[in-house]
């Protein structure tokens, strides 16, 4: 496997490390069920999902990778700032919905 | 059993005799009926073993397991084989336990030779902090009823001479032995357990993958299949590396991720390792078959997959590992290797529960453990599926733990991230 990452170019796999699927963090004052959700609970079914990688061997940056986990064909890559799932959009959202 | 069925040494006087012509297949291969009060979802060690303990343990007999494959062709023909019981915390030190016990009587339970061999498993470990550990386990171990021993440099080079007992970066310091544990023959464990249950009248169903699990108020009715719908009073699901998916067929979303994990089998060589060894260095386990090849292994490749195989790297690692650690072998060849689906928990630790839908019970997050507990897996899965309670070795492995924070086991102490484990 290797992953382009948008600020060095494709890497070897070995630069990067897993961290997680990459999904919606909630508002930090969602309570127990939302974070208990997001902390413990999959999907986890075979095909495409959106995950974090860090490319800690190289610029450091937290990606969110989309790759097939059955194939594991790599589909996309885009900065973890641009993923959208961040705690500033929770935010967000937690207080338009307030 | 009558002579004819029962294996043993006369048996095989007796058929050497008379040109062999009385051997024949060890289970049925049965049409699935359209009605059982138990299906179990899974033909692996877990459901074949839990079928053969609902049958013999608690006198039901209306039973199927589907495999959408074949038996005994996921894990528990993936794995290096190794049986133990030298775990740490109160919840898992007791059902480990439980299951050495299990396995040291399984062969003359079954009348089936699963080539159990305890051998003795080595925990090495390389500094102060691990000597540390090591120690504390073994009293947690000894303390549970089982066998544990620490052996410090000196008695651990009579034992084991070819290690690298100099490697600058990880001197070895000594070991954690346990003399009943050891190895026993993968395949075999599937297949005793798979006659046992056939010979109660299990339905062993092969070529039979559930595509739908049907729930009606609450409650499951039966599950839709390739060979056709199957009513069931109650489910049980054993599949492993699958169960996420499984289990969303009944709307139910697990704390588990699948990942991969690689194994390794060289070419055949004299004996030279007579022990299960385990280097806490960079995590690397290697034993040798009665074959002769070396079966090893060592880390996850810690991103979530479904492949069923690896990548190079963890490849590159785990040649590292034995090159540094057990340098007489390293001019063996390697045979082959080959990846299995581990179902992470967050704890690294299994459940064996209720789940929110009545009648379906849940046998799953093995991590990368199973193969060790298959005969306490099924004891206590078919304990909780007949009595729908616990087994008093399995209270622990409850699905709601990580929302409420009781008893985590978290034997490694790596947090809440499923492939740290």
């Amino acid at each position: 496997m290797r992953i382009t990452c948008p600020l060095c170019g494709e890497r070897d796999r070995r630069e990067f490390t897993y961290k997680g699927t990459a999904r919606a963090i909630p508002a930090l004052d969602a309570g127990v069920g939302p974070w208990d959700d997001y902390v413990h609970m999959r999907d986890n079914l075979p095909g495409a999902i959106d995950e974090w990688w860090q490319h800690d061997m190289g610029c450091g940056s937290w990606l969110m990778v989309t790759r097939n986990t059955v194939s594991h064909e790599m589909i996309a890559v885009v900065a973890g700032e641009a993923s959208g799932l961040g705690l500033a959009e929770a935010q967000a959202q937690a207080e338009d919905q307030a | 059993m009558t002579f004819s069925e029962r294996f043993s040494g006369w048996r095989v006087l007796k058929e050497g005799l008379t040109g062999n012509k009385g051997w024949r297949p060890h289970w049925r291969d049965p049409e699935p009926k359209r009605d059982y009060d138990v299906v179990i979802v899974g033909g692996g060690g877990h459901g074949l073993s839990t079928a053969y303990y609902l049958a013999k343990e608690h006198g039901l007999r209306n039973i199927a397991v589907l495999e959408k494959g074949y038996l005994g062709g996921g894990n528990v023909g993936r794995n290096t084989t190794i049986v133990r019981a030298n775990y740490y915390l109160p919840g898992n030190s007791e059902f480990y336990s439980h299951s050495l016990k299990l396995w040291e009587g399984m062969e003359q339970d079954l009348n089936y030779n699963a080539m159990m061999s305890q051998r003795g498993i080595l925990n090495v470990f390389h500094n102060d902090g691990q000597r540390d550990a090591a120690v504390r386990r073994a009293n947690s171990i000894i303390n549970q009823g089982d066998d544990a021993e620490i052996l410090y440099r000196d008695e651990l080079k009579k034992l084991v001479p070819f290690l690298n007992y100099d490697n600058n970066r990880y001197p070895i310091m000594g070991a954690l032995l346990q003399r009943r544990a050891g190895t026993a023959r993968h395949d075999a464990v599937a297949w005793g357990y798979a006659r046992g249950a056939d010979q109660f009248g299990v339905d062993l169903i092969q070529n039979c993958e559930v595509t739908g699990i049907d729930v009606e108020g609450g409650k499951v009715v039966g599950v839709q299949t390739a060979r056709g719908p199957i009513k069931a009073k109650k489910i049980a699901l054993a599949a492993a590396g699958r169960s996420s998916q499984v289990a969303a067929m009944a709307g139910l979303r697990l704390p588990i991720e699948s990942h991969v994990l690689q194994a390794f089998v060289s070419e055949g060589l004299k004996p030279i390792i007579d022990h299960v060894i385990t280097f806490a260095e960079g995590h690397l386990y290697i034993s040798q078959s009665d074959k002769g090849g070396l079966v090893f292994g060592s880390y996850l490749d810690f991103y979530s997959s479904y492949a069923a195989r690896g990548n190079l790297p963890m490849q590159e690692h785990t040649m590292e590992a034995i090159a540094a650690m057990v340098p007489a072998v390293t001019k063996a060849r390697l045979l082959r290797s080959w990846g299995g689906i581990m179902d992470m928990t967050p704890d690294g630790s299994p459940i064996i529960d209720h789940t929110p839908i009545e009648g379906l019970y849940l046998n799953a997050g093995w991590c990368y453990g199973g193969f060790k507990a298959t005969p306490a897996s099924g004891h206590c899965f078919a304990h909780l599926i007949a009595t729908d309670r616990p087994h008093a070795a399995a209270t622990k492995f409850k699905l709601d733990r990580f929302r409420t924070g009781k008893g985590l086991m978290d034997e490694e102490g790596t947090g809440a991230q499923h492939n740290l484990h």
